[in-house]
């Protein structure tokens, strides 16, 4: 098999990053944001944040697919 | 009427759909093997998209997440992080394996371990686990079930009635459509559970407080621990935190249902963006929350957590809608569990019995054995479900620890060229083993790691070094994967 771009990878290591490893940065409850509290608010952001960063990831996937089409 | 009947009445009527639904989507279709397992291989963006998320949005969503959240606190909070990670790591991981399963004709899990490895005692083992690993599972949505129906009856319904209720609805309704049936319920229970979160998470927290902010405010005031790690538990910390997500998100698509639906799918493209927006989905368990952090103020001291959301749903709202909120629990339960159940029959019937015992029969044979399976296994988890009492997060990740085990052999199959049977059934016997005792002699989590977290990383190392071991001795590591039939 093929493996993913470097830059796909890294993309998908953002929201890794953000919603698992940095967990004792964010889990807090001030300051409340839009009536949440801290950590609640940032994972629900990074719920949408995510999938921008893996269609970042798709667009790079689509590219090296061309690519590679355009060799063969 | 009673409000009891009125709740009942609505919740019957609910599943009744839901369930005709299922069964005219198979009415048209010739059922063979191919069809009734994988759906002919022809589901595009839409349809795998409702397949995957009725598996993935089971009734442990609904009442078992917001149990943890009213009895545990903060670490309930895993499961936003791990539900949108899961679909990060499958964007990796779905479309090389889309690719074999085209190419080889793979329809199980399992398939694609005699394919990769071509060791059948590999396959058998990993047939064995998952099958053990649905258990708790199953046990979990039927458990779910008799919860909704229970409550809903305002006590007047026992839970073992409903729970019998249930099994015998979803093995007919699997018996009659396979996984087609699955993917149009799904639309139903969707639809219905969408619009339940939206309306409890909202309109509670507006009812008693004012708005979702005074909510919080007002639990951060008097709960201060309860929103943060580790909450109302002493062990559940950031530790536990990152290696429960981890576990969690790395075998999301392990479950052998799960890899199975990948081989419904068109096209590899259709599955990369499938995991693209499916994280979107995840925010509907957000409004869950926002209810069931409110039912720590306002119904306090329950001695079950799993009942706090309905317990405030009956509280909050007239009978009919908690019969709406009801009905959409009762297909959220049953969806995944006939799903379950399919699959778990398929990998008896083709993967264990035809693979070891009986390489003689033929596909409709194995159609005809795996009917049988799912009628067995049906009765398996109602008798389970009646006599056990965990909570549904507990089931889950027990679940959880035994099906993760099978990412080293999956990743490392797909990517690493060198990787052995040999080494990838030593890891996987010793993840299970050291999986199963470290929760049998109440170890987890250990030293703050989850404990399957701790037998997936052994799993790890037994994998790497076996194989890199072989290698050096035989220098010709390079295996192809062998052609299979059937």
């Amino acid at each position: 098999m093929s493996r993913p771009t470097t830059g796909a990878l890294l993309l998908a290591l953002i929201p890794f990053t953000a919603m698992c490893f940095s967990v004792p940065l964010w889990d807090r409850v001030t300051p409340m944001v839009l009536g949440l509290p801290f950590n609640l608010f940032w994972l629900t952001a990074w719920i949408v944040l995510s999938p921008l960063c893996m269609w970042g990831a798709y667009r790079l996937e689509r590219a090296r697919a061309a690519r590679a089409e355009r060799r063969t | 009427m009673s409000p009891a009947a009125i709740c009942l009445t609505t919740i019957v009527a609910i599943v009744a759909i839901g369930t005709a639904i299922g069964f005219l989507a198979g009415v048209r279709r010739r059922m063979d093997l191919e069809q009734w397992t994988v759906g002919g291989r022809g589901f595009g963006v839409a349809l795998v998209f409702l397949l995957m998320a009725g598996e993935v949005y089971t009734t442990f969503a609904f009442l078992g997440a917001s149990g943890w959240a009213y009895s545990r606190g903060g670490p309930v909070l895993y499961v936003l992080a791990y539900l949108t990670l899961a679909y990060v790591v499958s964007f990796f991981i779905l479309p090389p394996l889309w690719e074999l399963g085209r190419r080889f004709g793979l329809q199980t899990q399992s398939d694609f371990f005699t394919l990769r490895y071509g060791n059948r005692y590999l396959a058998a083992l990993v047939c064995i686990v998952g099958i053990a690993s649905f258990i708790p599972y199953l046990q979990l949505q039927i458990t779910g079930v008799g919860i909704i129906v229970a409550i809903a009856s305002y006590d007047g319904i026992g839970r073992t009635p409903a729970m019998a209720v249930a099994v015998l609805l979803l093995v007919g309704f699997v018996l009659a459509s396979g996984v087609r049936a699955v993917a149009w319920v799904s639309v139903v229970k969707d639809v219905l559970m969408v619009f339940a979160a939206l309306a409890i998470g909202i309109c509670i927290p507006l009812q008693h407080f004012g708005g979702i902010g005074p909510m919080f405010a007002a639990l951060a005031q008097q709960r201060p621990g309860h929103l943060t790690m580790p909450g109302a538990t002493s062990n559940l910390g950031h530790a536990w935190f990152v290696s429960t997500v981890l576990l969690t998100s790395l075998g999301f698509y392990m479950w052998p249902h799960s890899f199975a639906a990948t081989f419904t799918a068109k096209s590899a493209d259709t599955l990369r963006r499938n995991a693209v927006v499916m994280p979107l989905y995840t925010l509907t368990l957000a409004f869950i929350f926002f209810a069931s952090f409110a039912a720590v103020l306002l119904v306090p001291g329950l001695p079950n957590g799993d009942l706090a959301l309905l317990t405030l749903v009956r509280k909050s709202f007239p009978p009919w809608f908690l019969g709406v909120v009801g009905g959409a629990g009762a297909l959220t339960a049953m969806v995944p569990a006939s799903v379950f159940i399919l699959t778990a029959a398929t990998l008896f019937a083709k993967n264990l019995c035809r693979a070891l015992l009986a390489p003689a029969m033929s596909d409709d044979q194995v159609a005809r054995l795996a009917r049988v399976m799912v009628v067995v296994l049906g009765l398996i988890s109602l008798s389970l479900a009646m006599s056990s009492s965990t909570t549904l997060v507990s089931l889950l990740l027990t679940g959880y620890a035994g099906v993760s085990q099978f990412f080293p052999g999956v990743v490392l199959g797909l990517y690493w060229k060198r990787v052995t049977a040999t080494a990838v059934f030593a890891g996987l016997l010793a993840g299970v083993a050291a999986a199963v005792l470290l929760m049998l002699t109440h170890r987890d989590p250990l030293f703050g790691l989850s404990a399957g977290f701790v037998a997936l990383c052994l799993n790890f190392v037994i994998v790497a070094v076996v194989s890199l071991l072989k290698a050096r001795a035989v220098r010709d590591a390079d295996v192809e994967p062998l052609p299979m039939h059937g």
